[in-house]
């Protein structure tokens, strides 16, 4: 195709992209370099229905000039993403120095809040991604070889955790699992465990974390599945039996790898997802037992009355950066198919 | 002979995957029926701290309305809160959402698949690394500008907003799409005298049916089920029903009316139904005729 | 309960703007109200919406995350609002902007009548009228006290002893409950902990933290115990999950949102015996201190600065209409009013008691949120047991101080 006319193909698409994702990220990016303006506070009486007190409020007149000069605020460099807040450099080297033992410093590391929410998110990520794409794919394989007649509504079932909002599935699961749920309070029985509470203890809390993640990523994996199945070319497969394979050798070798293809496409939608947990950690009133790097971006920005930009900026393009390094293999494969294409 | 060994096995086979399907069907429907359930329940009963089982039999729900179901939640959330001008919200945005989503899409990813210069590669991966953004800073980042220009609070800058996100996912998928249609089609319409955008008019374009409506289905539940984008971008007037939904559930100093929330989740699932239902086969013709040699 | 306390308001607000009369009406101007999400603010903005009638526009956007964009919202000029509702937290990021009209010329030219408490004033300025107040206290069920023989806590030390003894009697396996979610909430009953000790929170005269130290460990170690009475679940309790355990009797004694007092009294929903046995009173001391350990806080309505004096001034009478007497008398129950023509009711006890006997406001200083929300960060992990009090109270500085940095307040 000529550059030209690729150009005006691509164009609404891109202009669309270019300015709402492209010049955010790069304002974004360039944000997290600039720390405020130093406040300019001076004391002041206030006088509420309560009592009259002396305290500092902001100085507004003398702040704004200093905005007026320089509107991005203070250049702060690499500054925020090194804070405490963040890659936490100096937390980390004091740690290193002061702990004898390894399980030592690890203590101290999940301390700090950025080190604390990667490791859950990694935990999530490594855990969920493997387990949608074989769920997914046993699903597919067996709702395959039902009947044509229960198929349809078998398959419409099986969609139902991806098509309602995670912000309200998770909401429902969340009061099955209390202590005094349907799910809970099973639990407690099979268990024989009276005090035994999902939302208390900190594994637990992961585990449900995680099961919610499953369940509600599996119909994705399923449908792109159940899709690839279909064009599975029958003539291999029944040559495959006719050299005598087995149900099961016949799926290792003839249907996964006629299959790699999807398992790419979804290994790359997933692990950007999943890296990107979010919601359940809101629904589950989870915060305090199991943090992800998305949840310290909302924290920044709606967590309390004054929203930190540079600081959810930091993390935006840590995230960015996470995402790219865990994609690379997948991407490498890719680039190579890509170049094959072409030649 | 060596079906005969595949065919002895399928017996067990057969009760193995029959009991896996049961129990999938078990795990992802349980959780909808007993919503479905609750919905015509009260409070006290759905979410009862004394014993679950009174959400099945309605303990509560016969001593406050005289029977053990109630359409007070419905009646609460769709009369009283007005609900359904949250309905007609989330039909505007999602219908312009999915229809400008797959116009650019298309075109885009047509071209994606047919160009074979490196660029194209890099687009793509550009796309990916702008699916990476958490949605969240993004749309804080949009507020100042949006009302500054005074389009804050309108239908139209969500509906562009939830295109622009759904991009990448979009592109990715409809260039696999057009890769697996072959090339020959369109290119032999060029030599016949076609411009581009002729051939992919009066070539393309009839073959893409499926895959257009698979992605479509993608964008429909992404701009549906949004709250990230919404609840910042719309003011309450324009509120979709996601939003909404969650302003039931109550604020920090006081509790709201849940049963409205979970009336209003079950109303939401109903459209959901049909078109999952409508758009089956679609959804599995469309990708099995692109992603998977993608 | 919920399902009347919404249907009433709407009601009452459908009710009054149908039967809008002559008393308030406004020519001209643009009147746009950004609030919370909640019936008696909801009462307000319909009341205000009267004054429509003679061609101005009145119009209202409840949300509750209203506060992520006060500050974008009120910044361009005209601002896309004329007037913000906001309590003394919500308030603090439109000071530092600077986004707020001071009210004086308005309140002497149409509000003479304001009692002076209804004023909020900062250095001299007026800049917002506030029209409710709402504190966390104690809830009681009496019954329950009755069977193990104790008055009515007046300390928290003597609320850790009566639900100790309630326990101990197998009466209840959690009797105790407060809202310690692991977010706004937790940080909520921390300051108001520290507050009953008669701790600081700043350095004076600068924004740098003063929280490690007795007052802070005792802080600490009182929520311990606390929690120590409560559910295991206690970091996923809020409002909404608090309310109907109470209703289902499960708990006896705890401290909530004045605001919730009505829902509470009224029984809807509750199990038999809950609601005729609760009892709403003041929050308790702490440590032999003389303050009750809760904040007071206020709602009030803000005028933009970004927008037309004509506008300012539409919104100003809209809001004194929203405000006013009728209004009081119509949703007489739907919140503490401040206002004089204001009848309290028995839901308004628990507020009333905090406030007379001399519990703090909340501190409206700039970077107060920065701080409260470190501690709601950093807390939990003293409350599970993963580490000391002194290395909490580290941590919470040191995550303050690393937001105060970037914020400029440092």
């Amino acid at each position: 195709m000529k550059h030209r006319t690729f150009f005006w193909f691509i164009l609404p698409s891109l202009a669309a992209m270019f300015f709402f994702i492209a010049l955010p990220i790069v304002s974004v990016a360039v944000q997290s370099l600039f720390v405020e303006h130093e406040q300019i506070m001076t004391e002041v009486e206030n006088c509420g229905p309560f009592k009259c007190e002396t305290v500092l409020q902001v100085d507004n007149e003398a702040t704004a000039a200093l905005r007026e000069e320089a509107p991005l605020g203070r250049f702060n460099g690499l500054g925020t993403y090194t804070n405490r807040k963040h890659l936490a450099f100096e937390q980390v080297g004091v740690a290193w120095n002061e702990t004898e033992t390894f399980g030592e410093f690890m203590s101290e590391l999940i301390n700090l809040p950025f080190y604390k929410a990667l490791f859950f998110t990694l935990t999530y990520t490594a855990v969920v991604t493997p387990f949608v794409i074989f769920l997914g794919l046993g699903v597919a394989l067996a709702v395959n070889t039902l009947p044509r007649a229960i198929k349809g509504p078998t398959i419409f079932v099986s969609l139902l955790p991806m098509i309602v909002t995670p912000l309200i599935g998770a909401l429902i699961l969340f009061w099955m699992v209390d202590a005094d749920g349907i799910i809970g309070a099973t639990l407690q029985k099979i268990f024989n465990d009276p005090n035994l509470s999902l939302k208390a203890s900190t594994p637990l809390t992961w585990m449900m974390l995680i099961v919610y993640g499953i369940w509600s990523s599996t119909p994705f994996s399923f449908i792109v599945f159940y899709a690839g199945l279909q064009t599975v070319p029958k003539e291999t497969l029944e040559a495959a039996k006719i050299d005598g394979a087995s149900r099961w050798q016949s799926i290792r070798y003839v249907v996964v790898p006629y299959m790699m293809p999807l398992v790419v496409f979804i290994t790359l939608m997933q692990l950007m997802d999943n890296f990107r947990v979010f919601e359940p950690i809101i629904s589950f009133s989870a915060s305090a037992k199991a943090t992800s790097l998305s949840w310290i971006i909302f924290n920044d920005l709606r967590g309390g009355d004054i929203q930190l930009f540079g600081s959810a900026g930091a993390t935006s393009i840590l995230t960015i950066l996470g995402v790219a390094i865990l994609l690379t293999p997948v991407l490498i494969r890719t680039w190579r198919d890509f170049n094959q294409k072409r030649a | 002979m060596s079906t005969s060994v595949a065919d002895r096995r399928s017996k067990g086979l057969i009760w193995f995957t029959t009991s896996f399907v049961v129990l999938w069907i078990f795990i992802a429907a349980g959780p909808f029926l007993w919503t479905l359930w609750g919905s015509f329940k009260v409070q006290p009963d759905f979410f009862s701290k004394t014993d679950w089982r009174n959400a099945l039999y309605g303990v509560m729900t016969t001593v406050q309305t005289g029977s053990a179901f109630t359409g007070d939640g419905y009646y609460g959330a769709w009369v009283e809160q007005e609900f359904w001008r949250n309905t007609i919200n989330t039909g505007i945005v999602v219908f312009f959402t999915v229809v400008i989503s797959l116009t650019l899409g298309t075109l885009g990813g047509y071209a994606l698949a047919r160009s074979g210069f490196r660029y194209a590669f890099w687009l793509l991966m550009a796309g990916l690394v702008f699916r990476a953004m958490p949605h969240i800073t993004l749309v804080s980042g949009y507020l100042l500008p949006f009302f500054e220009w005074n389009v804050w609070g309108k239908l139209s800058t969500t509906i562009i907003v939830l295109v622009a996100i759904n991009q990448p996912f979009t592109l990715w998928m409809l260039h696999s799409f057009f890769l697996n249609i072959p090339k020959d089609m369109d290119e032999s319409a060029m030599v016949d005298g076609c411009t581009r955008f002729q051939a992919f008019r009066y070539v393309i374009i009839p073959v893409m049916w499926p895959g257009v409506i698979t992605t479509g289905l993608f964008s429909f539940l992404l701009a549906y089920n949004d709250f990230a984008v919404t609840a910042v971008l719309l003011s309450s007037e324009n509120q979709t029903m996601v939003p909404r939904i969650n302003s039931f559930l109550g604020t920090v100093r006081e509790t709201g009316d849940v049963m409205f929330a979970v009336a209003a989740v079950v109303s939401a699932m109903i459209p959901l139904f049909f078109l999952v239902l409508f758009f089956q086969r679609q959804i599995v013709s469309g990708l099995t005729a692109g992603a998977v040699k993608g | 309960m919920t399902l009347m306390k919404s249907f009433a308001a709407g009601a009452v607000a459908a009710l009054m703007a149908t039967a809008a009369y002559a008393e308030c009406e406004i020519s001209s101007g643009n009147v746009n109200v950004l609030a919370n999400d909640f019936p008696a603010l909801k009462a307000i903005t319909g009341t205000a919406a009267e004054c429509a009638s003679g061609g101005a526009t009145i119009s209202a956007n409840h949300n509750k995350d209203f506060r992520n964009i006060t500050v974008q919202a009120l910044t361009p000029n005209p601002a896309e609002y004329t007037s913000v509702i906001v309590a003394n937290s919500s308030i603090v990021p439109l000071l530092n902007e600077g986004l707020l009209r001071p009210l004086d010329d308005l309140v002497a030219k149409h509000g003479q009548d304001i009692p002076k408490n209804q004023l909020i004033t900062i250095d001299g300025k007026i800049m917002a009228i506030a029209f409710m107040a709402n504190a966390q206290h104690l809830f009681l069920r009496q019954d329950v006290l009755d069977q193990v023989g104790k008055p009515a806590p007046a300390s928290w030390e003597e609320v850790v002893e009566t639900a100790q003894a309630i326990k101990d009697a197998g009466i209840m396996d959690h009797p105790f409950a407060f809202l310690s979610m692991s977010d706004w909430n937790l940080g909520e009953e921390f300051v108001n902990m520290y507050l009953g000790h008669g701790g600081e929170f700043f350095k004076p005269g600068t924004a740098e933290p003063a929280i490690n130290n007795e007052q802070g460990i005792a802080t600490l170690n009182m929520l311990k115990e606390l929690v120590a009475l409560s559910n295991p679940d206690f970091l996923t309790y809020n409002t909404a999950t608090v309310v109907p355990i109470w209703k289902s009797g499960d708990i006896a004694i705890a401290q909530l949102w004045g605001s919730s007092g009505g829902e509470l009294l009224s029984g809807e929903g509750a199990e038999e015996g809950v609601a005729e046995n609760t009892v709403l009173v003041g929050a308790p001391t702490v440590a032999g201190g003389s303050t009750p350990a809760s904040s007071l806080w206020w709602d009030g309505f803000t005028i933009a600065k970004n927008i037309s004096d004509e506008d300012a001034e539409a919104t100003f009478l809209a809001m004194m209409h929203g405000t006013s007497e009728k209004m009081v008398t119509a949703n007489n129950d739907a919140a503490v009013w401040l206002m004089e023509s204001y009848v309290p009711g028995p839901a308004a006890a628990g507020v009333a008691a905090t406030a007379s006997a001399g519990a703090e406001p909340y501190p409206m200083l700039p970077y107060m949120g920065l701080l409260h929300q470190a501690v709601f960060e950093e807390l939990p992990d003293f409350l599970q047991g993963n580490e000391s009090a002194e290395k909490t109270l580290a941590d919470i500085e040191a995550a303050y101080t690393a937001a105060a940095k970037e914020a400029g307040y440092l």
